[in-house]
């Protein structure tokens, strides 16, 4: 059988390699961005001179060929569902892939620039994981040169582009004028912070518009919010909370961004604009055929499109039927690996004859795998400060919720665990600043665990280095405060306690 | 805050502050001082020359890393690490090779009548810990010392938001000053046998000779018991400290080539070959050089044994030859002079036999793991990128794998430099291979899955 995988991201690539542990089929992994599988995450690390772009590749060059995994760099242009053939465009279209030493990407982009256009592919199956692209709301100015988001390789080659100029006040072309060395970023959310962080390492002043009060406050609680917000002005970025994006200004040319306007009619002068206000599935080139797309590209829990034998996994995809508490897309790492496992398993499956007949008892089904990501978890690094979360943890504590806050006097770390008001039953961990374990937090809010057996025995979750102060007294104490109880911490830190708790 | 970049080359601009090149400055002058002394084969007014040379570069090193550290919020701070000339084998990068391996190898392969300079210029200090002049190997050893000590401090001020690391820093630093270099120069003031408690066999060959046996059996009314320390070391403690601690107790907290490494060679950790290829060769190299120790050991004794009958010379070219291959050249000349080229560790990973032998317990018997965090991991790679010992870390991070590598120190900088909170060093008394071997895959349920 032939699996063709458009998009060689995490959701793609996990999915390619889970098809070839488990089977013999033919796989070819198509992508116009790159050669290779690189860590979309790391592309910060290679601004900020942490690693070099290859260091970004998680398996050596000679992976794919080993496990016969084709690779195709090509950019598809439309999909004939009912032949079952991909179209490619003209190779000369690819997007261009550089790295800020002035050079191409080693060992990447080796089609680029070359001639003609691919021969049509076909396939029996087909997985689409083409990822997201950063949001842009119409702004005034948004597609101009130095307005960019941060996803894509070329991405980050245009923030090398753009810093270089603001660096050194070099014109790219003759027609630009010197640049303003200050970058803005729009929207107060992951990348947004990376992106500060970016510049940051390059001493390009940063200005930061985020629309809420306080750093990413859709999201974390009001006392982690505030922390963040405290700790990127630590840093010394500019940032402005409450304050929104009205506009870009062109400068003489007309071609390139030069200031961005606020809400609050201010104008700020810059060189260089980052979009980050989200992302949304990448899906354009797929609207307008039989495929059905909402915002993303519509899957039942089986990641199965409304066509047959068409499947889609990460950003891209949108859950017809959302799991409980959870949302339709979640465009993160770690769904897209646990997306491309499943998808892996339901290619390969010997049901994928379509919906209609998997619903039928008749029809020969063998045990489709289910999308089940278990407990939610996620986490970030805000600039020195880490954050986990494991489980429910919501801006605003849900009625009939409790929640239990310790924050370290310096203000850079902390611990909350949520729980039922009733029956004590745990149901979400976030950390700032301390490390915790995955498995042991993941099985105390699977089983519904009260409150104060975690307590008890909270040591076994921590997972900070050796030596490294424990706070795990300090938040019983705070509980003991707040409930007049008289808890004890019985259980230490150790993986032996770990191990027999996770047996 | 805006100077041009000091390279033409390239678009990433340097971050030199002002401050730091006047300290680089006087860390400049401080070397060139000493350089001067060497030259000129003679030392004028040893005493404040020394001082003043090396108080000049205690005083610029520290204010460079005092402005780079500890001006900025601490975290992990590898900024521009891969645009930087001396950490990304630019041309200061290759001039420091140059310059280490020449160093070395002068040092190691020339006569002391090469180094009066120097000498002259050590031995006020020479006589007052050891009441004798100073040889090379005196002056060696104390610029070894301070380069721990000095760069030492630097690491700390790095790492200073993570106690593993500072406190394996203030290890290596006391093992170094104490154990490498206090404690030998006071044996011989005191009139014994110059010795080093932090070396064993066969890392240090000689101690587990023949030759050696009897001499410290017979040398002082003491020295004996040297020799039986190490040997109990080796024999007995090793083993035991490895089941409990893997290699770390020794590699990266206590042993002085690791402490040259963890220190001097921090700006370097990232040099280290990833590659499977790398691996491969590693592996092979430095097993051989456990056998060939193995085998000059076990020639010296027979040779005892037999008094020279039935291998006649043979043993003693073999040991000549061990001594200059492996104990000079590998060890020495390439294992520091490569640290700007291949890493801080390049000795420590392809030659040290100590390691080998640390690292077959410790992958066979040991509590010792990296242990990683559920499916956490987001690949990004610093964990292999900061590896000095050339692991794939994010190889098995990424499929949820406990790391379970003979090679590894524990120097714990993966976990440090993970964004993630990945990975913690951990002991436990369940077999490491449990969650080393299997993928665990924590988010689909595998008891769903019958057909694959």
């Amino acid at each position: 059988m032939k699996i063709v995988i458009l998009g060689n991201g995490i959701a793609g690539i996990t999915a390619a390699r889970h098809v070839r542990k488990r089977s013999d089929h033919d796989i070819t992994v198509i992508s116009d961005e790159s050669d290779h599988f690189f860590s979309r995450t790391a592309l910060m690390y290679v601004y900020m001179g942490h690693m070099r772009f290859k260091d970004t590749k998680p398996f050596e060059d000679w992976f794919w060929e080993k496990n016969r995994i084709n690779l195709l760099h090509a950019r598809v242009e439309r999909i004939d569902f009912q032949e079952k053939i991909l179209y490619f465009a003209p190779r000369g279209n690819l997007p261009g892939v550089f790295t800020g030493q002035g050079g191409n990407v080693p060992g990447e982009n080796t089609e680029r620039g070359a001639a003609g256009v691919p021969e049509p592919l076909s396939y029996d199956k087909l997985l689409l994981a083409t990822g997201s692209k950063p949001n842009k709301f119409g702004w005034p100015g948004q597609d101009l040169d130095g307005v960019h988001g941060l996803y894509h390789l070329q991405d980050l080659e245009a923030m090398e582009r753009h810093s270089a100029f603001m660096l050194n006040g070099q014109p790219i072309t003759n027609n630009q004028q010197p640049a303003t060395k200050r970058a803005v970023i729009v929207g107060g959310g992951l990348i947004g912070v990376e992106m500060a962080e970016m510049f940051h390492s390059r001493n390009i002043p940063v200005t930061f518009l985020v629309r809420e009060s306080d750093f990413w406050n859709v999201v974390l609680p009001p006392e982690e919010a505030r922390m963040v917000s405290r700790h990127l002005r630590e840093h010394h970025i500019d940032l402005r909370l409450e304050t929104e994006l009205k506009e870009i200004l062109p400068d003489d040319s007309g071609k390139k961004c030069t200031a961005v306007v606020t809400n609050k009619g201010e104008k700020i002068d810059c060189g260089f604009v980052g979009l980050t206000a989200g992302v949304s599935p990448n899906v354009d080139f797929l609207r307008n055929t039989e495929l059905e797309i909402s915002r993303g590209i519509l899957v039942n829990e089986f990641l199965e499109t409304n066509i047959p034998n068409v499947y889609a996994a990460g950003d891209c995809a949108e859950l017809r039927q959302p799991l409980p508490g959870r949302k339709p897309i979640e465009a993160v790492w770690y769904t897209g690996r646990m997306m491309g496992e499943t998808a892996a398993h339901n290619l390969i499956s010997d049901f994928g004859l379509g919906i209609a007949d998997w619903h039928n008892p008749q029809s020969p089904i063998r045990n489709p795998q289910s999308y089940t990501p278990g407990i939610w978890f996620n986490s970030a690094k805000f600039f020195d400060i880490e954050y986990q979360v494991y489980g429910d943890i919501r801006p605003h504590l849900p009625e009939g919720h409790a929640t239990l806050y310790w924050e370290h006097p310096d203000g850079k770390k902390s611990i909350r665990l949520n729980y039922e008001k009733s029956g004590g039953r745990i149901t979400g961990f976030n950390l700032m600043g301390v490390r915790y374990r995955q498995e042991v937090c993941d099985k105390w809010i699977r089983t519904g665990t009260h409150v104060e057996e975690v307590l008890h025995r909270l040591g076994m979750a921590n997972f900070d280095p050796e030596f490294c102060p424990q706070h795990e007294k300090e938040l019983i104490r705070v509980y003991n405060r707040q409930t007049g109880r008289h808890l004890k911490l019985r259980q230490k830190r150790g993986l032996d306690a770990v191990l027999d708790f996770l047996r | 805050m805006n100077d041009a970049s000091l390279s033409i080359a390239t678009p990433k601009r340097a971050q030199t502050s002002g401050r730091q090149k006047f300290a680089l400055a006087m860390a400049g002058l401080g070397a060139v001082l000493l350089l001067l002394v060497w030259a000129a084969q003679n030392a004028f007014a040893p005493v404040p020359v020394l001082l003043v040379a090396l108080g000049l570069m205690i005083a610029g090193a520290l204010l460079f890393v005092r402005e780079e550290y500890l001006t900025r919020p601490e975290g992990i701070r590898n900024n521009g690490v891969w645009f930087r000339s001396l950490s990304a084998r630019g041309v200061w990068g290759w001039l420091i090779a140059v310059v280490l391996t020449g160093f070395y190898t002068v040092l190691y392969f020339f006569p002391e009548s090469w180094f009066t300079g120097l000498t002259a210029l050590f031995s006020p200090f020479s006589h007052l810990l050891r009441r004798m002049p100073a040889d090379k190997w005196f002056v060696y050893g104390a610029l070894y010392t301070f380069s721990i000590l000095v760069m030492g401090v630097k690491f700390m001020f790095k790492y200073r938001h993570n106690r593993y690391q500072v406190l394996r820093t203030v290890s290596v630093m006391f093992f170094q000053l104490g154990f490498a270099f206090l404690i030998p120069a006071f044996l011989q003031m005191m009139q014994q046998p110059e010795y080093y408690f932090t070396y064993f066999w066969p890392l240090k060959d000689y101690y587990g000779s023949p030759g050696a046996v009897q001499y410290y059996s017979s040398a002082t009314d003491i020295s004996v018991y040297f020799i039986l320390f190490s040997t109990f070391m080796i024999v007995v403690a090793t083993p035991v400290l490895t089941y409990f601690f893997g290699k770390r107790w020794y590699c990266s907290w206590v042993c002085g080539c690791g402490g040259l490494a963890e220190t001097a060679g921090d700006p370097f950790r990232h040099l280290s070959d990833k590659s499977l290829k790398a691996w491969r060769i590693e592996r092979w190299i430095i097993h051989s050089v456990l056998v060939a120790v193995a085998v000059l050991t076990g020639l010296l004794w027979l040779n005892s044994w037999q008094q020279g009958g039935v291998l006649g010379r043979f043993s003693h070219v073999y040991s000549t030859a061990y001594g200059y291959i492996i104990g000079m050249a590998f060890s020495g000349v390439v294992g520091v002079g490569f640290y700007p080229l291949l890493g801080s560790r390049v000795w420590c990973r392809f030659g040290c036999p100590m390691a080998a032998i640390l690292g077959i317990l410790q992958k066979k018997k040991s509590k010792f793991r990296i242990t990683v965090n559920g499916g956490q991991c987001i690949s990004c790679g610093n964990c292999s990128a900061y590896c000095e010992m050339g692991i794939d870390v994010r190889h098995y991070a990424q499929r949820g794998q406990d790391v379970v590598r003979a090679s590894c120190v524990g120097c714990g900088i993966c976990a440090a430099v993970c964004p993630r909170g990945v990975l913690r060093l951990e002991g436990a008394a369940s077999d490491a291979g449990e969650r080393a071997r299997q993928l665990r895959t924590v988010h689909v349920r595998l008891e769903d899955v019958k057909i694959l």
